[in-house]
């Protein structure tokens, strides 16, 4: 018959929401805090300005080679598999080159190899992102070195950012996601039902030092760099072959750029 | 005042009955929603608001349309509506506790909807939405009481609802104006991102609220010795036919820009609603039907002589807020999610539980529109006892 | 009294189901929890540096441990620092699922003990996979 924790929280949420209590929650939260000098971040950890990929699809030969990007990905981040396309969660995964880049480079003749061409897609971490700004609690936010990061801890579930993002990067838990998870990830946490979830640039894995898990596993298809530092690899792809982004009509300047092509244009 | 509402007929305690029989049911299945998620509505990764979403928006609308009341009482002096603007001013605390609901609803985790407060992120339109909705429920609350209080003594209303009446005026069109852009802004939805939603929401709200609010009023005067005036319900039936033409108009925009612009994503939206896209034709009937509707109640009222009669003039009302929840209340929320961002179609329709829900929203929202009117009729048959 | 009948029964049920914590619970005094640190992962700790001790003392992780977790998931998420260092100078990788339950690899006898006497359940295990325990 107790109340426990998260029934006073409804509790104390609805009566904040009428206006009433709302500054007792506040003045709850405030007291406390770590002193900033105590955190600091791991050494290892490798750091940009702006992490960006660049996607060469030409570099991925077979559907194995799609399939281990993508698990690469799902299996350490605990992503679960439910088997319809309405529950549906995923970070990366493909699609063809129509339904990539359906504003961009449209083209009624181009060739038809290129047309079914399948492509990898994921969170484009954009530098303006609609997400962000129409996030109402901050749960998902730009860090400093560029990436997109989704707070599952303080997501309320408005799907706000699934209406905004214009890449369809983000996933909604519609149903409880750890029963459909296949191998489960013991360093990584799960989710749990009414959040939104995305690709986090495996902030977890470039913390201490690691590329991220797709590019790893992708035999250089995928190459992750700073896109602000005109010396790293990715800068110098960009410069010497032709390359697109996703629908940059919109202005939300995606970190992910994709070769076309994928033989030297310069 | 309230306890006058503990006092009623058979025929009012079984309306009440039966609202809270509909509100259990609903709670119920909200409970399964709680537990299982969202999984058990028909939302999906591409359609991910659906009748929820939908519902709020349209009673934003509702809520905000009692304004239409009152700038003519409180700011033109048209005293006919003396009468009748607590109705308006009650059926909007009604409408925003169900869009606060609805919200609810539609969250993944309601529990945590305090963090919209505890990190408040100007930036957001959700944000803005929040405020100037309770705002909204808040000032309506304290004018209805306050004057219909006042009115029970039979004296004037207190001097400080004067400026709270002026300042719910501009808060009317933020509503509905913030709610809009809840959707004008989003890069990439090309059937939101247009100019003219926030005055097309405002159009279709002053339509289909005042619609409503006539509908309503028949039927306070049925049930009731409180009439609320024939000549009140014809000026709201003349403002309802201004607003719908307005409203008809901004959709032949919209209409006109995609289509002579020749824009694929542009159409495509407008495209699936009314003949289907690639097959998929799930909506096509359903707006077909507000369309007719919308002409037929444009038929009905364009003409005083025939709204006049006001069996017609409670048909065409009908017809009209039909029409507007379908329309707004649907249409404009899957609109804007197919096609997806792939260019694909993923259709969307809502389950048996999801409607349970909504269903439950709806009669907790006319347990408590009943509940208020109640005290209305009973204070002005009061008034019409000791008149005579 | 006008209407007593109905008043005094109506706060006959009033009170009685008020007051239902308290019959409901009677007789079911819960003994004083006492959270176990004997896990193999411990006890190593203890033979390595000779005394058993957590990122900060055990006064300090009884009463903040909640806020220090608070503090920590927000450092790791939003900011990326990942590394925290104590009191003593000591550094720890923040982490609940790989630092804390580590060693503490005894939810059932650790965190619950206490959560269940306090009837708090904290969402952590929503999201982060707690070791696996035998069912002793």
């Amino acid at each position: 018959m107790s109340v426990n924790r998260r029934q006073f929280l409804k509790i104390a949420g609805v009566s904040t929401v009428l206006g009433l209590g709302g500054a007792t929650v506040l003045n709850g939260l405030k007291r406390g805090g770590l002193e900033a000098t105590q955190l600091s971040p791991d050494p290892r950890a490798l750091t940009a300005k702006r992490w960006g990929f660049v996607v060469d699809v030409s570099k991925l030969k077979t559907e194995a080679d799609y399939q281990r990007c993508i698990d690469a990905c799902h299996n350490i981040h605990n992503v679960p598999d439910h088997g319809n396309p309405k529950d549906e969660v995923k970070w990366i995964w493909k699609d063809t080159y129509e339904h990539t880049f359906p504003t961009t480079t449209e083209s009624e003749f181009m060739n038809k190899e290129l047309k079914e061409k399948n492509f990898l897609l994921l969170c484009n971490h954009c530098d303006e992102p609609a997400c962000v700004r129409v996030c109402p609690t901050q749960a998902t936010f730009k860090r400093k070195d560029g990436i997109v990061m989704q707070d599952m801890h303080r997501c309320i579930g408005c799907r706000f950012c699934m209406a905004a993002c214009p890449f369809g990067a983000r996933s909604f838990n519609y149903r409880d996601p750890r029963p459909k998870i296949k191998i489960e990830n013991k360093e990584f946490p799960t989710r749990m039902i009414g959040v939104v979830e995305k690709c986090t640039f495996c902030y977890e894995r470039i913390a201490k030092g690691l590329p991220p898990a797709c590019a790893e596993a992708s035999n250089g298809a995928i190459v992750f760099g700073d896109l602000e530092d005109p010396n790293s690899e990715a800068r110098k792809i960009i410069a010497s072959k032709f390359t697109v982004r996703r629908k940059p009509e919109l202005g939300t300047q995606p970190s992910i750029y994709y070769v076309i092509g994928g033989h030297e244009n310069a | 005042m309230l306890e006058k509402a503990l006092y009623g007929s058979k025929r009012y305690w079984t309306w009440i009955i039966f609202l809270l029989a509909v509100i259990g049911v609903g709670c119920l299945t909200y409970l399964k929603q709680l537990n299982e998620g969202l999984g058990i509505t028909g939302l999906s990764r591409d359609v991910s608001w659906g009748l929820y979403i939908g519902q709020f928006t349209f009673l934003v609308g509702v809520a905000a349309s009692a304004v239409m009341l009152v700038i003519p009482y409180y700011l033109h002096d048209f005293k006919k509506f003396g009468k009748i603007v607590i109705l308006g001013e009650f059926l909007a605390v009604s409408a925003v506790i169900m869009c606060i609901l609805f919200i609810m609803a539609d969250m993944g985790q309601p529990m945590r909807v305090a963090n919209i407060l505890l990190h408040p992120t100007p930036g957001s339109i959700v944000f803005w939405d929040v405020v100037v909705l309770n705002g909204y429920l808040l000032l309506n609350l304290i004018i209805g009481w306050t004057t219909l209080g006042a009115d029970r003594k039979g004296v004037k209303p207190p001097d400080w609802v004067k400026p709270l009446i002026y300042l719910s005026v501009p808060w009317a069109v933020s509503i509905h104006t913030v709610t809009a852009f809840l959707y004008a802004g989003i890069p990439g939805r090309h059937f939101w991102l247009t100019a003219v939603m926030a005055a097309r929401f405002l159009a279709s709200a002053f339509a289909g609220g005042p619609a409503l609010l006539i509908i309503l009023a028949l039927l306070v005067r049925k049930f009731s010795k409180f009439d609320p005036g024939t000549e009140a319900i014809q000026a709201i039936g003349k403002i309802v036919t201004y607003a719908m033409f307005a409203n008809v108009f901004l959709l032949g925009l919209e209409f006109f820009t995609a289509f002579y612009s020749n824009i694929p994503g542009h159409m495509h939206p407008f495209k699936y609603l009314y003949v289907g896209l690639e097959g998929h034709t799930k909506l096509v009937p359903l707006m077909w039907t507000s369309s007719i509707l919308a002409v037929v109640s444009l038929v009905l009222l364009v003409f005083p002589s025939v709204r006049k009669k006001e069996g017609i003039l409670a048909f065409a009302c009908i017809s009209l807020f039909t029409s507007l929840w379908i329309d707004k209340g649907f249409g404009l929320i899957i609109g804007g999610f197919i096609p997806n961002m792939f260019e694909g179609v993923t259709e969307y329709w809502p389950t048996l539980p999801e409607s349970m829900i909504t269903l439950g929203v709806w009669a907790i929202g006319f347990l408590v529109l009943t509940v208020l009117y109640k005290v209305v009729i009973a204070v002005r048959e009061d008034d019409t006892a000791v008149e005579h | 009294m006008y209407n007593g009948g109905k008043i005094i029964v109506g706060l006959v049920v009033f009170i009685a189901l008020f007051a239902f914590p308290f019959y409901y619970n009677i007789g079911k005094a819960m003994e004083k929890p006492e959270p176990k640190t004997d896990t193999p992962a411990i006890l190593q700790w203890e033979k390595e540096h000779g005394k058993k001790e957590c990122v900060e003392s055990k006064e300090f992780m009884r009463s903040e441990h909640m806020q220090l977790l608070n503090d920590w998931r927000d450092s790791v998420v939003r900011n990326g620092d990942r590394i925290y260092t104590n009191a003593a100078g000591k550094q720890f990788t923040m982490s609940l699922q790989n630092t804390c339950m580590n060693c503490h690899s005894n939810k059932k006898e650790f965190c619950d003990k206490c959560h269940n006497y306090m009837a708090v359940k904290p969402y952590c295990w929503g999201c982060h996979i707690q070791p696996k325990e035998n069912k002793s």
